[in-house]
């Protein structure tokens, strides 16, 4: 659960909500449903603090392969 | 009349100077000159007609107006800067050298440029490439895929020095940041940037099916910041446009600005009107997620809530329905039980025995009258046999003047003389009264 992408996160949370919405689940399931929403949302808050980018360029060399190389060295070299 | 006038012009000529007589090449060449030299290079006018294409690349055709006609050669160096497709019918303006194709001795106009009359060239070539495009269902709205909600890598294809690329990352600074950027650099203007943008689409579809599925671009942005219509041309470019349409990724085109709008924007799956509206249509606000997530934690919340109180009330409802069945249940039983009661209480034993016991005390009551009735009955005969026996008492007897004695103290009734010796005591009982006296003598009698 801890590595699950924010985006992934809130799909499912999402899904949860409305599947809690619907209404027509046992207690037991939106019980379950309940906590791991819970879950989910303290992990998008987290997320959402925490979050860092990440810049790259995609090279192609000379074998025809692809490689990512971070932004700030592809501007240094110019 | 009696002579035309070619007649006269030949006889004049015929009659004023010596003979001079060219070749078919020296007219013609002189004409070449005359001609070349009286127009030099010239813009003409007119409605295409008989446009045709030979395998070299050289294009013939007419220009004509209402009463006259020109012809027309394009050879291929010129053709290619030419952007549109030449059509019969077309009102064009042509710039070009007038000259003369000597062998066959036809006079034309050697175009070097071309502008549809009335708009501009690179308009119709838009036009017609949208047309044709349009036809092909390059445009068609069941092509276009979604784009992805909060995608977590974005390949971006532009120039690595210009303005799109600083909007974007400037778009970035103020967003929520939890995305990865690919950058595919290009020429967007100029020689080569059809090619180049092209390439990098088809570029990053390759790398990604290298990539793992959750590794994987999920949106590219295609585009470059504003410039005049030439400047942002690539985009409008077939080739350009084919790339897009075939990317497995979904493309948002972003070129220029609000109001420019090229083949490249018909053809993605979303246009944004500015590299800046493509940004932020991938890369949310952080308020706007947070708003979000809080109002899902709080649809959460009231989404259990409702279906605990629901449970709540089918519990309580039910235990209702269930009280009331088990008291109905209660009921039917009790009626059932009192039915079998009062079957077994017919056929309760106690009942038998007090029966039984009624006919009893019945039998009893008979039997004491009966007894009563005989002991009435034996009383009387008692009474009666008593007076017989009092008749035969000895005490009767003894008034007559007879008299018992007793052997003292048994007090046994003396019968024979044997029983008493001397000196015993004998009770004489007389019809009133007793004697008590001891025997003097004894003797057997008479």
């Amino acid at each position: 659960m801890a590595e699950i992408k924010f985006e992934e996160a809130l799909k499912k949370l999402e899904k949860i909500v409305e599947d809690l919405e619907k209404g027509d689940l046992t207690l037991d399931e939106a019980l379950k449903r309940y906590q791991e929403g819970i879950e989910l949302s303290r992990i998008c808050s987290q997320r959402l603090e925490s979050a860092k980018k990440k810049i790259d360029i995609l090279v192609k060399n000379k074998k025809g392969e692809f490689e990512l190389k971070p932004l700030d060295e592809v501007k240094t070299e110019q | 009349m009696s002579k035309t006038l070619p007649d006269l012009i030949t006889e004049t000529a015929y009659q004023k100077e010596p003979r001079h007589i060219y070749t078919v090449s020296e007219i013609t060449k002189d004409i070449k000159i005359i001609l070349e030299n009286t127009f030099g290079e010239v813009w003409v006018e007119g409605e295409v007609s008989g446009f045709s294409r030979i395998p070299t690349g050289t294009a013939f055709f007419n220009l004509k107006d209402s009463a006259s006609l020109l012809k027309c050669v394009l050879f291929p160096s010129y053709a290619a800067s030419i952007k549109f497709e030449i059509k019969d019918g077309m009102s064009l303006v042509c710039f070009g050298r007038m000259s003369i194709y000597e062998k066959e001795g036809k006079y034309q106009l050697y175009v070097q440029q071309i502008e549809p009359k009335g708009i501009g060239s690179l308009q119709l070539a838009l036009e017609q490439l949208k047309q044709k495009l349009e036809k092909e269902g390059l445009f068609s709205p069941r092509h276009k895929r979604p784009i992805p909600y909060l995608p977590d890598r974005i390949g971006i294809v532009t120039s690595i020095s210009g303005a799109a690329i600083e909007d974007i990352l400037r778009v970035l600074e103020r967003r929520f940041k939890d995305v990865h950027i690919i950058i595919n650099p290009v020429r967007v203007q100029g020689e080569g940037a059809k090619e180049e943008i092209a390439q990098a689409i088809k570029d990053f579809n390759l790398y990604n099916q290298q990539l793992m599925r959750d590794q994987q671009i999920k949106v590219l942005i295609v585009g470059r910041g504003g410039g005049s219509i030439e400047d942002l041309w690539a985009f409008n470019e077939e080739e350009v446009a084919r790339a897009i349409y075939n990317s497995k990724i979904p493309v948002i085109s972003a070129v220029g600005h609000e109001r420019d709008f090229t083949i490249a924007d018909l053809v993605a799956d979303f246009r944004a009107s500015t590299p800046s509206v493509a940004a932020e249509m991938v890369l949310p606000k952080k308020e706007d997620l947070k708003e979000r997530l809080n109002d899902f934690n709080q649809r959460l919340k009231r989404a259990f809530l409702d279906i605990a109180i629901d449970y709540q009330q089918t519990i309580d409802n039910s235990a209702y329905r269930l009280n009331l069945a088990t008291q109905h249940i209660i009921a039917l039983d009790t009626n059932q039980f009192n039915a079998i009661r009062n079957k077994l209480i017919l056929f309760n034993p106690l009942n038998i025995i007090l029966q039984h016991k009624d006919k009893i005390i019945n039998l009893v009551r008979q039997s004491h009258l009966r007894i009563e009735y005989f002991i009435k009955i034996k009383d009387a005969q008692f009474s009666k046999a008593i007076e017989k026996l009092n008749s035969l008492s000895p005490l009767n007897i003894l008034s007559r003047g007879y008299s018992i004695t007793f052997k003292m103290p048994t007090e046994e009734i003396l019968k024979d003389i044997r029983s008493v010796k001397l000196g015993d005591k004998i009770k004489t009982r007389l019809h009133k009264g007793e004697i008590l006296s001891e025997v003097k003598d004894v003797g057997m009698g008479s």
